[in-house]
């Protein structure tokens, strides 16, 4: 099947326009060497055939509807409101283009400002771009900002940095041959030994890797110190209960905004969130939305700063940016809408609570060993298992259980062989966590 | 045809202690005020928006109708490919087997999704010619990044430092942009009067600190480089890679690929060519295809099948990855997209897509030169093609004036002033799953537009009439920046004053 509605008339009518007496010879600027007659995949199929194919595939896979998530690290499963992707699958905006012609793209525009409005609330900062890639290449793009604003190249990453987003920016940091240091962390989780001197940017996750509370307003302090920049890798979901990082001290904020809104999409579409202050705005990257009025005096919103950006300045952009995740970035404020001020704090008070439970529980009941016990965590938090933890993971999915993530994974080196991360969101039950924890006790006896 | 009434803003239709959200009850105990220090908690809460979930619906709901889609009609913006995205990939992306996948996931948990993307780099590498895939980029910019550091990770193996890599003139602002955050110096390349790589210029630029070539074939200007396996040639010469962007790869699908005119690295826009919806701005999806000797360098890890346990896995490489360039594994959502469209169209159909997109195009073209020149008439135009409103600026409407006067006839404009190099350029783009009417009636209203030039030059100069708002003050937008909003904001109703010539590049 396809989806081109020409009749053989048509094409006939068309080619007798053009005057030329067949399609082939609309290709015969091809240089006769490089042509080939077709492709070497199977011929195409019915609409029937096809879903019934990708079903099948979808069924080879055991979804977080399959087993009880308690699996993080960068994506999480909050409850996504059905009225996001009710608004959101409307094709007014799902198929229309990035927003360059105002008169037609006030519904995209206007969710954008009202999406940069919340962001700047929730991150205490003044200015929110339109969305970037993810929390990965957000971090990367924040790095590029610090390094841009400081005219310097070292960056200094504090503490336990999810090794995912670390990688994103040493993977870009090269092309620009940044010198990236890792300060490691302390016995309490956090970062520590943190030395700012001569750095573009000082770069800390808040809840870090570990779940654990970072103290921002010491790293603000160091960083600041040393004229640095300090980039804050915030959760949003923890807003409604932690302070905004901009009022502690961050100068960017930049997140993973998938917790709002945005299934777990085996890693993506997500939303890159980020958010400067005002100093800082002609080095932002991306999109930027600005209120204005039209000839009639009527409010209008449009793209702006755009002499930033890659189609006019060229070489001498902010960034690469061009095409986004719009439409996940408007998914991130019509959840936040949906949950409102109210909301937000029941969320966070939730998430807070469940983990609590949930980590209380498993010391309790499975023999695990909370790590950096002491220090503040929000909805994540490591624990050592007496048995190893990809063992353990495996044992509960046969209960129906994804069981978090086992640290080794992401950071092979760091003495956390028997670590096993854990993520409690507000959707998590009582009744589900006891399940685990039982299964959890289980599999450590049995797998031991 | 879309709603012209204003909406308010979410914050205006915010009351005090309404609320859509629902939680489930806290069944386990509260924790302790003491779990978050007194420093780090909340003071103020952010002022978010108290409605109730009818409210939201209708706000954006309204909202839409005042947005211009595909599914609402014609949307020819050159370079843009913005075709009918079908809904059955909709469908398949929702599958909770797909959707609620966490990518951390055990490989044993994720079989078919790892399947599908196995199947899918197949599928690539037969379009482009080339050996090995990532997924990981997000987005064409995002893919020529990957592409470029995935160059220079190459070239520094080899203990070999390059400075330069060349683009043409006419090519998307994205490539010198990723060119440069990759590390090198942007070396530009003429156009010649043909509108095609000017030869005896490359010529003059080749030389051994030259890393590679960036280009997209047909280039930007919608006319294929015949002399490509030249130019491949060229900079292969000189130890140089060649980068094909496939922002245009729509036009070729099925006739030639970029591997056989000598690419070693290709990314490919499949939120073009593969029909996933531009939602707005994204998410796409730049999935990033290489020839085998720089197969090594891809980020890492790889879907691949392990055929010794029968098993889809994730492929670490040998240690000489670039690493990451994404939080996980790429847009998914849109590679489960993009792969029921292929499934869907096979071989058979996707020769359609380049079949029919150059067929239109050179059909609207042969229906608009009578009253447009054609930016490079000595050519043949491929899947897109180049006006020139020099004609019309010379009688008093500049293509902006023609792009927004098109709007009160119902379509979305083409390009306009892309590529740089063209003076007044208006860069069409019709796309294979336009019908004749639907070309025929654009034709239509572009010739009246350009009737209306000494008819009711008016019109043109305060159009769009019909839109949801009228040209916006972009010069205020940026002068007096309000990029969020405030409670105590409020726009002011005075007259904007007229702006000069808007000629930024619209792509």
């Amino acid at each position: 099947m396809d989806f081109a509605p020409h009749t053989a008339r048509d094409v006939e009518t068309m080619l007798a326009t053009i005057g030329v007496s067949s399609v082939d010879d609309l290709f015969n600027v091809i240089p006769a060497a490089l042509r080939v007659d077709g492709l070497t995949i199977p011929n195409g199929h019915a609409e029937a055939e096809v879903l019934r194919e990708m079903a099948a595939l979808a069924a080879l896979n055991k979804s977080a509807d399959d087993l009880v998530c308690f699996m993080g690290a960068g994506a999480y499963d909050h409850h996504v409101p059905s009225m996001v992707w009710a608004v959101l699958s409307r094709g007014e905006l799902a198929t229309s283009y990035t927003p360059y012609q105002p008169e037609l793209s006030q519904g995209v525009l206007q969710t954008l400002f009202e999406y940069q409005t919340m962001i700047c609330e929730l991150t205490g900062l003044d200015i929110s771009n339109a969305g970037l890639y993810d929390g990965g290449s957000g971090l990367a793009e924040a790095v590029n900002l610090a390094v841009g604003a400081t005219k310097r190249s070292r960056v200094v990453v504090a503490g336990a940095v999810n090794p995912l987003y670390a990688g994103v920016l040493a993977t870009q940091g090269a092309g620009l041959s940044l010198d990236i240091q890792a300060t490691g962390w302390g016995s309490d989780g956090r970062a520590r030994d943190v030395d700012a001197e001569g750095a573009a940017a000082v770069v800390v996750q808040q809840p870090n890797l570990f779940g654990v509370l970072e103290d921002i307003p010491k790293l603000a302090e160091i960083a600041h110190a040393a004229g640095a920049r300090l980039i804050v890798h915030q959760d949003l979901t923890a807003l409604g209960v932690l302070e905004a990082p901009g009022a502690l001290g961050a100068d960017v904020v930049v997140s993973e905004g998938q917790p709002f809104g945005n299934h777990l999409n085996f890693g993506g579409p997500y939303a890159g969130v980020i958010a400067c202050r005002t100093a800082d705005v002609r080095r932002l990257p991306g999109r930027l939305v600005g209120e204005t009025v039209d000839r009639n005096g009527k409010r209008a919103f449009v793209l702006t700063l755009q002499a930033r950006e890659q189609h006019i300045r060229r070489e001498k952009a902010t960034s690469n940016i061009c095409t986004n995740q719009t439409l996940n970035t408007l998914a991130v404020a019509v959840a936040l809408a949906w949950f409102g001020p109210q909301g937000l704090r029941e969320l966070g008070e939730q998430c807070i609570a469940r983990a609590h439970y949930t980590r209380d529980r498993l010391v309790e009941h499975a023999g695990a060993e909370a790590l950096f016990q002491e220090t503040p965590i929000f909805k994540e938090f490591a624990v050592r298992l007496p048995a190893d933890p990809a063992a353990v993971c495996e044992y509960a999915t046969s209960e129906g259980f994804l069981a978090g993530v086992p640290l080794s994974r992401l950071m092979p080196n760091a003495d956390l062989d028997d670590a096993l991360l854990v993520a409690v969101t507000e959707k998590r039950s009582r009744e589900e966590i006891d399940a685990f924890v039982h299964v959890i006790a289980r599999a450590c006896k049995e797998v031991a | 045809m879309l709603n012209t009434d204003d909406e308010k803003l979410v914050f205006e239709l915010s009351r005090p202690g309404r609320r859509a959200f629902s939680m489930p009850t806290l069944d386990v105990p509260a924790a302790p005020k003491e779990a978050i220090p007194k420093q780090l908690s909340r003071k103020k809460p952010p002022m978010l928006p108290e409605v109730a979930e009818r409210d939201l619906v209708r706000h954006y709901t309204r909202l839409s109708q005042r947005n211009y889609g595909i599914d609402l009609g014609f949307y020819p913006l050159g370079s843009c490919s913005m075709k009918y995205n079908p809904k059955l990939a909709e469908d398949v992306a929702a599958m909770p087997g797909f959707r609620r996948l966490h990518p951390l996931q055990p490989e044993s948990q994720i079989q078919g999704a790892l399947r599908l993307l196995v199947e899918l780099e197949q599928a690539l590498c037969a379009v482009t010619g080339m050996e090995a895939v990532t997924f990981q980029p997000a987005a064409g910019a995002h893919g020529e990044l990957t592409g470029l550091l995935i160059m220079r990770a190459f070239h520094e193996h080899n203990n070999d430092q390059r400075k330069r890599v060349i683009i043409p003139d006419s090519a998307h602002g994205t490539n010198p942009a990723s060119v440069r955050l990759a590390g090198y110096e942007v070396s530009e390349v003429a156009s010649d009067r043909r509108g095609l790589v000017d030869l005896d210029a490359l010529e003059k630029l080749i030389g051994p600190d030259v890393a590679g070539l960036m280009i997209t074939n047909p280039n930007t200007l919608g006319l294929f480089e015949e002399n490509i396996e030249r130019i491949a040639k060229m900079i292969h010469s000189v130890g140089g890679l060649l980068y094909y962007d496939g922002a245009n790869l729509n036009a070729i699908v099925g006739r030639c690929r970029p591997g056989d005119m000598g690419f070693d690295i290709v990314h490919m826009n499949l939120h073009k060519t593969f029909a996933t919806p531009h939602g707005g701005g994204g998410p796409g999806a730049g999935p990033l295809s290489v020839s085998a000797r720089l197969a090594p360098f891809l980020p890492s890890p790889r879907p691949a099948f392990d055929a010794s346990s029968g098993r889809y896995v994730w492929a670490e490489g040998d240690g000489r990855s670039i690493g990451r360039v994404h939080s996980f594994h790429g847009n998914f959502g849109i590679l489960a997209r993009a792969s029921s469209y292929v499934r869907a169209l096979g071989a058979d159909g996707l020769r359609h897509v380049s079949d029919y997109a150059v067929l239109n195009a050179n059909y609207l073209s042969a229906k608009l030169t009578d009253a447009y020149e054609l930016a490079f008439p000595d050519s043949q135009p491929m899947h897109e093609f180049v006006l020139t409103a020099r004609k019309q600026k010379a009688r008093g409407a500049r293509a902006m004036d023609v792009a927004k006067r098109i709007i009160d006839y119902g379509f979305h404009p083409p390009t306009v002033y892309f590529p740089l190099v063209v003076d007044e350029a208006m860069m069409v783009e019709p796309t294979e799953t336009e019908s004749i009417e639907t070309l025929d009636a654009f034709s239509d209203a572009m010739h009246t537009v350009d009737r209306e030039i000494d008819e009711n030059p008016h019109a043109l100069h305060e159009a769009p009439l019909t839109a949801p708002v009228s040209r916006p003050d972009e010069a205020r937008a940026a002068r007096d920046l309000r990029a969020r909003w405030h409670p105590n904001h409020h726009a002011d109703a005075h007259q904007a004053s007229l702006q000069g010539p808007e000629d930024k590049p619209s792509i």
